[in-house]
Parts: C-alpha cells; structure tokens; sequence
C-alpha cells in the first residue's frame, strides 16, 4: 500500500493514468459509434510508428506544439495564464514571412534573421499583454485572447496585401530558400544526393518525404533552456517567486511589474518562435488565409497541461500530442472513424490531466489508510 | 466520572484521529450546568477538535458525549443546535452589509404571509434578548459599522436566539481590548446567572483566573487535568499547558538605547479607500531599544508598515533611517538602507509557500556574490546557509532545508521568517505581530530574540494588538489611535487601563497623564 501511495504521488503517475483513461473513454466512444476499438487503436499506432516516415512527420507535427507547449508552461509557472499563445504563434510566422520573402541573404545570415523576426513578432505580443497587466492590471486573459484575433487578421492582411499575395492563391509568397531550416534541403533533390539516400531505404523515406527538419532540435535545446532559467538562475527565481506569490515578492523588493512584463516577453518570445520555425521548416513555407485558427498556441495549451507545466515533460507531451494528431489520420482513413474520436480522446485525456490533481490527495489517503492498519 | 443530570456536558473518552495522526487521546470533559469552564491549551492541543466534535463538525473515533446525563449522538451541527448548544467561532459568520437584526435570524428568519420576512416582530424578538441580557447593542446597525466587541455580541445573540442553553466561545478575547474583555466577562456572568452554561477555549491564563470556575487543560491531544481555578495561579496553569515551567515574563534587562537612528515625522499615509489613515504620525527610535505599538486593529497599523517597507505612498512626512529618507522608494531600497521586516502576514507576504526552505530564507539575498554568480544561482551554497540558519534558530524538522515551507507548522514558518531577517543584519527590525497563532513556547522564543537583537544594538520596533506583548516585551510603549501616536510611556510607567483607554480614542485628564 506504501509502496503504491509512493508511486501515485510522482506526477507522471498521474499524467499515465489520465492518458490510460483517455484510451478507455475514447474506446468506449468507438464502440458506441459502431467501430471497433482495437482496429481503432492498431490503426493509430500504425499511423505513428509503422515507417520512419510516419515517425519523422509526427516529430514535426509536435515541433511547434512544443515550443507553444513551453510558452504557456513557462508563463504557468510564473503565475501567468498565456492563452494568446496563438496569436503569437501567428504574429511568429507572420514576421518570418514579412522578413523571408523580402530579404535574401546567404543562408548562415538569413536564416537566423528570419527566426529572430518571429521571435521578435511573440515577443511584442508577449510584451503588449505583460506591460498591459502590469500597467493597469488588465487580466492577462482578456488582452491575448484579443490579440488572438488581432493575430488572425493581421496574418489574412499581409496574405491580401499587394507585396505579399501570391497571384492566384490563398497564400503569400514563401520565404525564400535561404531561410529553409530543413535537413540539407538542396543536397537532398541533388541527383548525388537522391543516389546516396536510395542506399538507406529509411532516410530516404525521412529526407524526401517528410520536412525533417532543425525545428525539434531547437525546441529540445529550448526545453533545456527554460528548465535552466527558471530553476538554477537569480531571474528565474524571481519569475518564480512572482509567479506564486506576488505579494511576499513584492515584499522581498522583487520588482513585481517588470517580472510580469518579461515573463509574457519570455512566452511570447517562445510561441513566436514556433511559428517562425514551421514558416522556415515545413512547406508551404507560407501563410494563408485563415479563416479559423489553426491550434498550434491553443494546442500548445493542452501540452503545458499534460506535462504539468514542467519543461522537459513538454516535449513528451508535445511527441505525444503530435502522435495522437498525425496517427489520428490513419483511423479515419483505414478505419473510417472520424477524425473527431482523435479529437474526444485528447479531450479526454486533457480533462483527466486536469482531473489527476486528485490523484496525489488519493494517495496520500491510502497512505494514511495503511498507516491506520499498522496502528 | 459518573454520568449525571447535574453536568450539561460529559465528553467521556473522546479519541479522535486524522490519519495516522491522534488528536485527541481518550479526553474527558465534564462541564457542571450553570457554569463557565475554560479549556485551556496550546494552539494544536485539540481543544478545537474537541469542541467541533461537541459541536457535530466531527465525529469522534470514540468516546461518548453526554447532554444533560443523557447519551446523545451529535451527527451534525443541526443536531447540537437542537439540543440547545451554540458556538461563536473565533472568526466571525457575519454578513457584513446586513443589519444586527438580519444576521442574526439568518437561516431562522420569522416570516409572515407567503415567506416574507416579519422584520418587525424579528426586531422585537432580538430587543428581547438583548434586555434579558445587558447585551446592548443595536439592532438596525450594519455589521460594517459597528466595532469588533459589538459584532462578538452580535454572534452570541445569534446563539441565544437559536435557543442555546450551552454556549462554546472559542478564543473570544483575541480581537478585543480590555475594556471589551472586562465587559464580555461581565455578559458571561450575565448569562449563567439565567442558568446557561458557558464552555471557553483559551490560552489565555489572565481570563480563565477572571471568568471560569472549572478549567479542564489538554496538552498534545492528551487530557492533563481538570482544575478548580481558584485553587491554582497563573504559572501552575501555563505549566500545565505546556508540560514544563515557562517564563511568563518576558526576562530582559533595562534598555541602554543609543542614539536615534529611525525617525518618522509627521508621516501621513491614505489607505486604499484614500482616506488617511495615518495622520502626521512621528515617532523616534533608539539603538538598543524596543518600541511597543499597541491599537486596536484598523488604526493605521498596517498602512504604517506598507509606508516604511515602500508598499504605499507616504502623502507626506519623511522616514528616515541613518540619516537617510526612505519613504516613496522602493522596497528593495529600504532592505538595502538595513531595514528588515517580520510581516503579520507570513503566508502572504511573509513566505512564498510552495518554494524550499532555502529558497525563502535567501528572498533577499539571492541576487548578493554570495548565492549568484552571473546570475547563476547557487543552489549549494544556498542550502549550506539555510542548513545553519534551520540549526541556530531551531527550525523543525531538522534539515529541512530542501522541503516547501508549505510544509512546516505555523511557529516554525515563522521561525524560518525571523532567521532570515536577522540574517541580514539590520539596525531596525520591525516585528508586526510577530507571535500570532503561536503557542506559549514559540511565543516565548520570538520575545526573546527580540530582546536578543535590540541588546545586539538594534532599533525594534514591535507592533502587536496584543496588549501583553507590548507591555512585556516592549522598552517605550506607543498607543496609536486614529493613525496617529496619541501618546507614548517608558515601560513599567502606565497602567493597562490607561492603554486600553487611549487605544479606544479616549483621553486622559491632565493630572492622569505620566509623560507630559
């Protein structure tokens, strides 16, 4: 019984369960809607690890999930609720796109100003909402929700402006190839690079098919990055001590207002780079007319949530999430089950994430429990 | 004891537990109708849980509860009110911007036709009670207007209308002064002499030798002993309580203060609805020396402290340290300029809960060479500090410096509170009830420390709603009224009464006054 209390107060116990009951509601779903959940889920996980391909792609679908995971995860842990992490996801690839198309310089130039542009784009985002709340205490809530919007139709504006539209489509122009972040993007359509991937039936599957790209390995480092900064420097202590407890900070002559302001910097800065990122890594290399948002930041949400905020545990969430999106495809093409079963069981699975809070205070009563027994 | 008709109350066995935790311990009580019986004990002791099992907020684990020799099985509070018990909790259940008359037949309202409120004949009924009683009070006040000791009477009305034959007041003198206390013990009195049975929770050993009879004592959820008051003084009472001799008198040696070193000058301070709240306030304090403020609760206190610690504007004034003005800079700068402070609040301004021990204890320090680097915190260093800071001021448990504050009781939060700010060496500590919600040993030791760094040659200045602990601890006591010193005395030089009649804005007659 201690040794199961033990077990259920680690927070990835919790996250397992909740993910296990995801797959449990999202069966009996299935079931309900006359399909049968073991096709279901064999689809499914052949959809995420059947060919390197299928692996590649999901690890690209969870790049951006990623970095907007850790956007709002970071802004969580300082005490701030990000849901604008969209629109600076949009504002993001938005800027990517006004810097890529216009400037071209040589790669090793032009790649690190496009992504610094969209990093620049969430940034300002970040930082309207964070001098706005610690101006004038405008929930943080309020002001990214409409910058969510402000996001939207700045990004259908430059798609519709006279410089960027592409004539005959919904799209602007797509950056251009300098600023592409993928594997050896020319090499790999060369002819001597087409010859020397057909030796390895596997990266050739990965290099050709599939947009592999430096996106993930930035948004690990990233992981890496914000673990530091909020657990081993003066800043993030600070960002940490405002986050929980903005009085007492106050009182320890922790500027309160600044750290506000750079905490929203911080996450808008990461969302901003996820956006840039897809721009840069993934085809189109555009940005379309939307007409509905797109859920990388919203997305991003429900990562932060299932990795309880923690850092590190964004990017398992975000692979996991990615999995459930891109897997989710084959279910509805092998299967015939709708998409919307993928979408239920994330629900699901976030809604028992949120829900597993209870799971530690059940522990700790089986703890006692047993304890009672000894006695 | 046998069960028997002349006892309102028999507790017999009570054990109760929480967990793996005992709080209560096979604890009897026997309260004699017609009486008023202290339980006295530490915070922790139990004595709450005991009176919430009387009360039917718990259930005991075992034991049996007796009402009027009678077993009875009190599942729930409707049934302890049906059986004639009320309790007036220590914080008060009041609707603030209703009437005396409306909080008080609250959830028994008298209703006419088609369920609407009969106020007048509810009013009549409340004036009933408040004759019987001498509890004078108005019933068409809003509860917002009228001061704490009204609203204290206004929770015991709401008993006695519900038909309480046994009242249980827990803790009721924390928020009153002395002239309040001496008239609550007069409205107790009152209310025995009509054959109710009162039962206090205290640890407060003044008021049990002025009011109870019967004292029952419970120390760590074990019942100790139950005493005739009368038969015993203060000191056997407080080593009863605590299980070992304590010191009720604060043991320092007279004040050798130096020169002044903090100076406040007619500082005025507007609160939150922009009213003043401290008005042209000016005090001086000295090396060496502790400065008492004693007030009611809500006369400027608090907004004195948020202008010395830089939380609120000074409107006008200087405060100065060293030579120094302080007022209208920033907290930070009032740390750098020596200046340390133990909160009241040390849940909300005082700690960051879920962060580490360590953590906590370096919240003003992190950023100095001697815990960061570039701005590279380090963790090691940190928790070689706390880990000897936890051993001098004996923090419990040992070697917590890695566990979330969260996790520590109340009086050793607090301790972790107090080696911090004296770690940073001020020349003025600033305690702002530095002992609420701590037992007697804990209480003892903050004094102490107190003592410790004023003769270590700091200024301190104490400010405390508890009467005692400035007359104990403090060397110049102040009596802040309206958010201003209304006059000040050398400890040992004015009497109770005196305090108690400035703190409630009296005034003394020329001949009366000790310090022109």
């Amino acid at each position: 019984m201690k040794l199961t209390a033990k077990i259920l107060k680690k927070p990835i116990a919790s996250t397992l369960i909740a993910v296990f009951f995801g797959f449990i509601v999202a069966a009996v779903i299935l079931l309900v809607a006359g399909y049968h959940p073991g096709q279901a889920f064999s689809a499914l996980f052949h959809g995420i690890f059947a060919r390197p391909k299928y692996i590649s792609n999901v690890i690209i679908k969870a790049t951006p999930i990623i970095l907007t995971g850790l956007s709002v995860a970071f802004a969580f842990q300082t005490g701030l609720f990000n849901i604008g992490a969209e629109g600076q996801y949009i504002a993001g690839a938005v800027s990517a796109v006004l810097v890529g198309v216009k400037l071209n310089l040589p790669p090793l130039l032009q790649i690190p100003a496009v992504v610094l542009a969209g990093v620049l784009g969430g940034t300002l985002f970040g930082w309207v909402v964070g001098y706005l709340k610690a101006k004038f205490g405008i929930h943080e809530v309020i002001t990214s929700i409409m910058l969510n919007w402000i996001g939207l139709y700045l990004s259908n504006f430059v798609v519709a402006s006279s410089a960027y539209h592409m004539p005959n489509s919904t799209s602007s122009y797509p950056v251009n190839e300098s600023s592409f972040t993928m594997l050896l993007p020319n090499w790999k359509t060369s002819d001597a690079g087409m010859a020397a991937l057909k030796q390895h039936k596997w990266l050739y599957d990965v290099m050709l098919k599939t947009d592999v790209n430096f996106g993930f390995l930035i948004a690990v480092l990233m992981a890496a990055f914000i673990w530091y900064l909020l657990y081993r420097s003066t800043k993030g202590y600070e960002l940490r001590a405002v986050g929980f407890n903005r009085d007492a900070a106050e009182f320890a002559g922790i500027n309160v207002n600044r750290n506000i302001v750079d905490a929203m910097v911080i996450a808008g800065a990461l969302s901003g780079l996820a956006g840039a990122l897809a721009i840069t890594g993934t085809a189109p290399h555009s940005i379309s007319t939307l007409a509905a948002f797109e859920n990388n930041g919203f997305n991003g949400l429900s990562v932060a949530l299932i990795a309880g905020s923690s850092p590190v545990g964004c990017i398992f969430a975000g692979l996991l999430f990615g999995g459930l999106l891109y897997g989710g495809q084959s279910v509805q093409q092998d299967v015939g089950a709708p998409t919307e079963i993928i979408n239920i069981m994330i629900g699901t699975i976030v809604f028992f994430v949120a829900l597993t809070k209870v799971i530690p205070v059940l522990a700790e009563k089986l703890e006692k429990r047993g304890a009672a027994h000894v006695q | 004891m046998e069960v028997s008709t002349e006892y309102a109350v028999q507790m017999h066995g009570i054990t109760k537990r929480f967990g793996s935790f005992c709080a209560l311990d096979h604890v009897n009580l026997d309260v004699k109708k017609g009486s008023i019986h202290a339980v006295l004990g530490e915070n922790g002791a139990g004595k709450s849980t005991l009176m919430n099992i009387l009360y039917g907020l718990y259930q005991a684990d075992s034991g049996e509860v007796y009402l009027n020799g009678k077993k009875t099985a009190i599942k729930n509070p409707n049934i302890a009110i049906e059986h004639g018990i009320g309790m007036v909790h220590q914080h008060f259940m009041l609707v603030d911007n209703f009437t005396v008359t409306q909080n008080i037949i609250l959830g028994n309202e008298v209703t006419g036709k088609f369920g609407i409120i009969d106020t007048k004949k509810a009013r009549e009924k409340v004036l009933e009670i408040v004759k019987k009683y001498g509890l004078e009070v108005d019933p068409d006040a809003k509860i917002e207007d009228i001061s704490v000791g009204m609203q204290q009477r206004v929770e015991i009305l709401k008993a006695l209308y519900r038909g309480a034959d046994l009242l249980i007041l827990d803790e009721p003198t924390a928020v009153l002064i002395p002239q309040e206390i001496d008239e609550l013990i007069g409205i107790m009195r009152s209310l025995i002499s009509d054959g109710k049975t009162i039962i206090i929770i205290t640890h407060k050993l003044k008021e049990i030798k002025a009011s109870s009879e019967v004292c029952t004592i419970i120390r760590r959820g074990q019942y100790i002993d139950t005493v005739s008051v009368a038969d015993v003084d203060e000191e056997q009472l407080a080593t009863k309580m605590v299980g070992h001799a304590v010191q009720l008198v604060v043991d320092k040696t007279p004040a050798k203060p130096g020169d002044v070193i903090f100076e406040i000058d007619h500082l005025t301070v507007k609160d939150e609805r922009g009213l003043d709240s401290v008005r042209d306030l000016s005090l001086k304090i000295r090396r060496g020396e502790i400065l008492g403020i004693a007030g009611i609760d809500g006369n400027g206190q608090k907004e004195l402290v948020e202008a010395i610690t830089c939380l609120a504007r000074a409107q006008s004034g200087t405060i100065k340290i060293n030579g120094a003005e302080i007022q209208n800079t920033t907290p930070r700068n009032v740390i750098d300029h020596k200046v340390s402070t133990i909160h009241e609040d040390r849940q909300r301004r005082g700690l960051v809960l879920p962060f580490t021990v360590a953590e906590n204890a370096v919240i003003e320090k992190y950023r100095t060479p001697e815990f960061s680097t570039h701005g590279k915190i380090d963790r090691t260093k940190m928790s070689l500090f706390t880990h000897k800071l936890i051993e001098d001021y004996d923090v419990r448990p040992a070697g917590c410096e890695n566990q979330p504050v969260r996790g520590l009781s109340g009086g050793n939060q607090q301790k972790v509170i107090i080696a911090r700010e004296i770690s940073n060496e001020p020349d003025l500590l600033i305690a702002v009830q530095p002992t609420r919600g701590l037992d007697v040993g804990a209480v003892e030791y903050v004094h102490k420390m107190l003592v410790r760094e004023r003769d270590a040659g700091r200024a301190v200045l104490l400010i405390s709603l508890e009467l005692d602990e400035v007359m104990n601890v403090a060397d110049t006591i102040g009596i802040i009224y309206a958010g201003t010193i209304v006059d000040s005395f050398p400890q040992g030089q004015v009497d109770e009464n005196t305090i108690g009649l400035l703190m409630a804005g009296g005034k003394l007659n020329e001949t009366d006054s000790q310090n022109p």
